[in-house]
């Protein structure tokens, strides 16, 4: 250390590194503190009783293989009408037909602005009722319900996506003599869809935990998913609220494999863009 | 050399282009015979690649007519997705499809729009990607090739359609100046197989050395036209030299600067 530039006279100044090794260190000290109240705060015995209680979820496992399945399955449903009309609103929002610009802006406007619990309500209730179906299945009602609501972001996603196609792969199609469908169905929607594969990833990551909404529908035990197994876990089993942590484990054992495939999507497109 | 009597490719009359205010086709006609090489020179800004772009109504004209292969393309209901399937062109940043392997560039209109069946698709494509020297990177994705390369691609995927004209819009312009030659080349082979060819281009050597005729456009009008050897040689008009001059000696100041 020679000359000190910028100090100001007759005051001692810290090095930019130690700087950085103190406010590490009060980092580090914050976060065992923090680890410190929680481990003496806790009433450790009744956690085990009521949060982690190995009889209590041992009581459930045999409902759980149904439940995990139907959760799976109602997410597939939901994205598979969300994945379509998300694709359709998305086309109609870029349609020169000015009515499906102002539908398409309707309907997303109002999905996403709407709880996803009230729409699962309406399809449940409501429709039965206005139209005089009955939709006695939940994957029926999963699919109408969560499928319009994620439709609503997923086309918001791909309307995203399609304007990133550069404009020379549209006019290389036309001036091939393809038309604008064929250029849209062979050009341009591929290649979108190869930018919003990691969005889309989280999109269904967002539908696996939004089937937890269908609890609120009436239902019979062969339609059971994970949230109203872990529910009626509450109120049947002593374990307390056990039922709700496996449950919840349950959905990580969804979630986490999705997020890391999005990563990996995520960074193979980013290298190759 | 060209056969004047014939009925020509292209008929330009007084074609008039404006994006909002601006006016950048001023009144331009242009014949474009079978079989003729035409390059189109100018500055930038002069609006010569919006006249290309025109030819196959990529950029719809204000006013005026074009009538490529005998078809009204300014006519409000003309199939313009059949006369372009007639007219291959080849852009600046090349557009190859990013999604789709070599051989799938050169099929997918093939087998869409003409109908050919797979097997006939994939001949005619690979015929096409021998002709500009890769048929050996048929199955190669377009982001693996260097840009002379995609350039050749991209004139190989308009040649598979069979086109009876060919647009080229600064070919070379977006390439690395050792890749240049490649391109080139293959553009002459294509003029001397008796391709009609309209080039938007600012390589001189190769207007003076393939082109039937040149014609200079500056300021949205075509300020002259004629062969080579007159139009580069020993252009009649100021505007035109000052150009050449620039482009052909670009180290030098120019009194008029």
């Amino acid at each position: 250390m020679t000359v000190d530039l910028t100090a100001p006279a007759g005051r001692a100044r810290m090095s930019p590194r130690r700087r950085a090794r103190l406010s590490r260190g009060v980092q580090y000290v914050v976060l065992l503190v923090v680890v410190a109240v929680v481990v003496v705060a806790a009433d450790w015995s009744n956690v085990g009783e009521t949060i982690f209680n190995p009889a209590a979820a041992a009581d459930m496992l045999d409902r759980l293989p149904r439940a995990f399945y139907n959760t799976v399955r109602y997410t597939l449903a939901a994205f598979a009408v969300g994945l379509s009309l998300g694709t359709v609103l998305a086309l109609m929002r870029l349609s020169s037909v000015a009515p499906y610009r102002w539908i398409s802006t309707g309907y997303v406007e109002f999905f996403r602005g709407i709880p996803a619990l009230l729409v699962v309500i309406a399809v449940g209730y409501a429709v039965p009722i206005a139209f005089g179906v009955a939709l006695t299945s939940i994957l029926a009602i999963a699919a109408i319900a969560l499928g319009a609501v994620s439709a609503a972001y997923i086309s918001e996603t791909i309307r995203a996506g399609i304007q990133a196609v550069p404009r020379g792969q549209v006019e290389a199609a036309r001036s091939l003599g393809m038309s604008h469908t064929r250029t849209m169905a062979q050009v341009v929607l591929p290649q979108a869809f190869r930018t919003v594969l990691p969005p889309l990833t989280n999109e269904v990551l967002l539908l696996t935990k939004d089937t937890s909404l269908l609890f609120v529908l009436g239902q019979t035990p062969a339609f059971f998913e994970l949230t109203k197994v872990g529910r009626d876990a509450l109120s049947t089993a002593s374990g307390g609220l056990t039922g709700l942590f496996v449950v919840g484990a349950c959905y990580l054992v969804i979630t986490i494999p999705l997020g890391i495939v999005a990563r990996r999507l995520e960074r193979r497109t980013g290298g190759r863009a | 050399m060209t056969p004047a009597t014939t009925q020509p490719v292209v008929r330009i009359h007084d074609l008039h282009k404006s994006f909002g205010d601006r006016e950048v086709l001023r009144g331009i006609d242009l014949t474009v015979a079978p079989g003729e090489v035409v390059c189109v020179i100018g500055p930038s800004g002069s609006g010569k690649s919006t006249l290309l772009r025109c030819v196959n109504l990529l950029e719809e004209p204000t006013a005026g007519s074009i009538e490529v292969l005998g078809a009204e393309v300014t006519d409000a209901d003309v199939d313009i997705d059949r006369v372009r399937t007639h007219v291959g062109m080849v852009f600046q940043q090349f557009n190859l499809f990013a999604h789709l392997t070599v051989l799938e560039n050169c099929t997918l209109a093939q087998r869409g729009v003409l109908r050919r069946s797979r097997a006939e698709a994939e001949r005619v494509a690979t015929a096409n990607l021998e002709r500009v020297g890769l048929a050996d990177r048929a199955a190669a994705m377009p982001g693996q090739l260097s840009g002379g390369q995609q350039q050749r691609v991209a004139i190989a995927r308009a040649l598979s359609m069979d086109p009876r004209l060919m647009l080229f819009d600064e070919p070379t312009s977006a390439l690395d100046p050792e890749l240049v030659g490649d391109v080139l080349g293959v553009m002459r082979d294509l003029a001397d197989a008796g391709m009609t060819m309209l080039v938007v281009t600012h390589e001189m050597a190769f207007a003076r050395e393939v082109a039937d005729r040149v014609v200079f456009m500056d300021d949205g009008v075509v300020v002259e036209s004629g062969p080579p050897d007159q139009v580069i040689g020993a252009p009649l008009e100021e505007r035109t030299r000052t150009f050449l001059q620039r482009v052909l000696d670009p180290t030098h100041r120019h009194p008029q600067d």
